[in-house]
C-alpha cells in the first residue's frame, strides 16, 4: 500500500493543479469504501466472468518450453480478454466507479489505441459518453483502433501539440479534466498518473496475478522462479507481479 | 528584511491600489528580450511580475502559453539562465518577481540550489502549478529558509477546508483561478466569481489574486473592484505574438499593460 499520500517510496504522489485536487479527494475516498464493498466487487467479478471472458486460460507452451530447453513455460493469455488486451480488467473496474460516481461522461488518453478501444468498449456497453485523446503520431500509426473506437461510439480527440504522442494525449486529457471535471469521470489505463489512479490500476489488474498464481499451483503445485513481462505503461506487468509479491 | 511581495501589497493598500501582476515566459522570443519586457512592464505599471519557466509539459495551460513555452524551450531557455537574467533585473529595480512553473524543471535542478540561487539573483517567490500544499513540504522547507514566499492556487471547485489550508500554507497572496480550465483568453466570466473571491476571503486573510483567462481593461477593472490583484498571463503572450519584430513586441506589451493599469484605477 502507498503510504497516507499515496506516496510509493520517491514515486506517486499528487502533482496536479487545485482545481483537480479536489476531485482526487473525492475519487480516493470514494474508491476506498468500494474497493471492499462485497457488492461492487461482485459487480466487478460479474462483468470480468461475462463480459471480458475471464478467467484467461495458463496454457503450457510445450513447443517453446521444447526449443528454450531450460524453463517450463507458461503464457497467461491475456490477449483472449474481450478487445484483445488486458486493458478491459481495469476499464472495466474504472467505468463501474464512474457510474456510481454519478459521471456521465469518460475521458481516456491511448497511445497505440488499445486502451483507448477498451475505454471506448465499457463505455459503450454502460452508456456513458466518451472521448479519448490521441496523438497525431499515433493516430496515423494506429488507425485500426482509431476505426474501432469509432464505431464503439467515442470521439476522437487527436492531439497536436508536443511531440503528438502519448504524453501529450495525456496533457490534453488532463486539460480537458480541468475543465469539465464536474461531470466527467478521467480512466487512466496506465500505471501513472495522480494517486488514487496507480493503486486502482494495479488492484483493477492484478486479477491477471491471482488467477495465475491459483491456475499454477493447480498444474505444478508450487511458485514459478520467474515471472516475465512486458513493460510499457506498466499495467499488465503490475498486475501479475502484485499477487506473488 | 520584508519580503518585497509582502511589501508591494501593503503600500497599494495603504493608496487604495490595485495590484497588477503581468506573466509573461522567461525566453519567448528570448532572454535578452524578456529582460527589455520586464522593464517596460516595470515602467507600465506592474506591480509585481510572474516569470514564467518554460516546461515541455504544461498542462494547466491552454495553446497560448504552450506556444509560448514551446518558442522558449526550442533556443534553450534554461532555469540558470533565466536566472541569471533576474540578477541583471534587480540591479536596478525592486518590482517583486515569482517564479511560476511547474515542479519538474524544479525538482531537476535541485530545490535547494534553485530557493539559494533565486534568492541571491532577487526572486520573491515561486509559484508551482502543479504542486499542491500537501506536495510542497520539501520545496518550502528551502524557500523559507531563503525568505521567498510560496503562492499556491484555489479554484471553485476548492471547498473550505482546502481554503483553509492554502491560507495556512501559502505566502505571499493567494492565486484564485477564475474558471474551471487552462489558462488563456476568455470572452467573460461568470457573475458569481465575485461572490466566489467573497469566500475565500472569509477564511483566509492573505491578499486574493484572481488569473486565468483576463484579458482586457475592462474585466481587470470589473475584477479588480473585488479582489487585490490581478494577473494577465496569455493575453500579453497574444498581444505579442501579433506584433511583428522584438522593438514592436515590448513596445505593444507597455502599451497594453498601461491600459490595464490605468483601468483598475478608474481611468479608461
Amino acid at each position: 500500500m502507498p503510504d497516507k499520500r499515496g506516496h510509493f517510496g520517491l514515486y506517486g504522489g499528487r502533482y496536479v493543479s487545485e482545481t483537480l485536487m479536489p476531485a482526487l479527494v473525492e475519487l480516493e475516498r470514494f474508491y476506498s469504501k468500494v474497493r471492499r464493498n462485497p457488492s461492487f466487487q461482485r459487480e466487478f467479478h460479474h462483468y470480468l466472468r461475462e463480459y471480458a471472458g475471464r478467467e484467461t486460460p495458463l496454457y503450457f507452451a510445450e513447443r517453446l518450453t521444447r526449443k528454450l530447453r531450460g524453463a517450463k513455460i507458461y503464457l497467461k493469455r491475456e490477449d483472449l480478454c474481450h478487445t484483445g488486451a488486458h486493458k478491459i480488467n481495469n476499464t472495466l473496474g474504472q467505468a463501474l466507479l464512474a457510474r456510481r460516481m454519478k459521471k456521465n461522461r469518460i475521458i481516456a488518453e491511448t497511445g497505440a489505441g488499445q486502451h483507448g478501444v477498451a475505454t471506448a468498449t465499457v463505455a459503450a456497453m454502460f452508456g456513458l459518453e466518451c472521448e479519448i485523446f490521441m496523438g497525431k503520431e499515433d493516430v496515423e500509426r494506429q488507425s485500426l483502433n482509431v476505426f474501432r473506437m469509432k464505431l464503439l461510439g467515442a470521439k476522437l480527440r487527436v492531439v497536436e501539440s508536443g511531440s503528438q504522442t502519448l504524453k501529450d494525449a495525456m496533457n490534453e486529457a488532463l486539460r480537458d479534466w480541468v475543465t469539465y471535471v464536474r461531470n466527467t469521470y478521467y480512466l487512466i489505463g496506465s500505471v501513472a498518473g495522480p494517486h488514487p489512479y496507480p493503486m486502482m490500476v494495479r488492484d483493477f489488474q492484478s486479477v491477471i496475478g491471482k488467477e495465475a498464481k491459483r491456475q499454477i499451483l493447480a498444474r505444478e503445485g508450487r511458485l514459478p522462479d520467474y515471472l516475465v513481462a512486458c513493460v510499457g505503461g506498466g499495467s499488465n506487468s503490475i498486475g501479475l507481479f502484485y499477487p506473488f509479491s | 528584511m520584508m519580503n518585497r511581495i509582502d511589501q508591494k501589497f501593503s503600500t497599494l493598500r495603504h493608496c487604495g491600489e490595485k495590484v497588477l501582476i503581468p506573466f509573461v515566459t522567461a525566453g519567448d522570443p528570448d532572454l535578452t528580450t524578456t529582460l527589455e519586457i520586464l522593464r517596460i512592464l516595470e515602467q507600465s505599471g506592474a506591480d509585481l511580475i510572474e516569470l514564467g519557466v518554460p516546461f515541455s509539459d504544461p498542462m494547466a495551460d491552454g495553446p497560448t502559453i504552450q506556444r509560448s513555452s514551446e518558442r522558449a524551450l526550442k533556443h534553450g531557455t534554461s532555469l540558470p539562465r533565466i536566472l541569471e537574467m533576474v540578477h541583471e533585473f534587480r540591479r536596478d529595480s525592486e518590482t517583486p518577481l515569482i517564479l511560476f512553473g511547474y515542479y519538474n524543471p524544479f525538482l531537476c535542478y535541485g530545490l535547494r540550489r534553485l530557493a539559494e540561487e533565486g534568492r541571491a539573483s532577487g526572486l520573491d517567490g515561486v509559484l508551482c502549478v502543479d504542486l499542491p500544499p500537501e506536495e510542497s513540504g520539501e520545496l518550502k522547507r528551502w524557500t523559507s529558509a531563503e525568505g521567498l514566499h510560496n503562492i499556491f492556487l484555489l479554484s471553485p471547485t476548492s471547498d473550505v477546508g482546502r481554503i483553509r489550508l492554502v491560507a495556512r500554507e501559502g505566502g505571499g497572496f493567494i492565486y484564485y483561478v477564475s474558471v474551471t480550465g487552462v489558462t488563456g483568453a476568455r470572452r467573460r466570466f461568470e457573475a458569481r466569481l465575485r461572490a466566489q473571491v467573497a469566500h475565500v476571503r472569509r477564511y483566509a486573510s492573505l491578499p486574493i489574486g484572481v488569473g486565468f483567462g483576463i484579458s482586457t481593461p475592462q474585466q481587470a477593472a470589473w475584477i479588480s473592484s473585488f479582489s487585490d490583484a490581478v494577473v494577465v498571463g496569455s493575453a500579453l503572450i497574444d498581444v505579442m505574438e501579433r506584433a511583428d519584430g522584438k522593438r514592436e513586441k515590448v513596445k505593444r506589451i507597455g502599451r497594453f499593460v498601461a491600459s490595464l493599469k490605468r483601468a483598475m484605477n478608474g481611468g479608461s
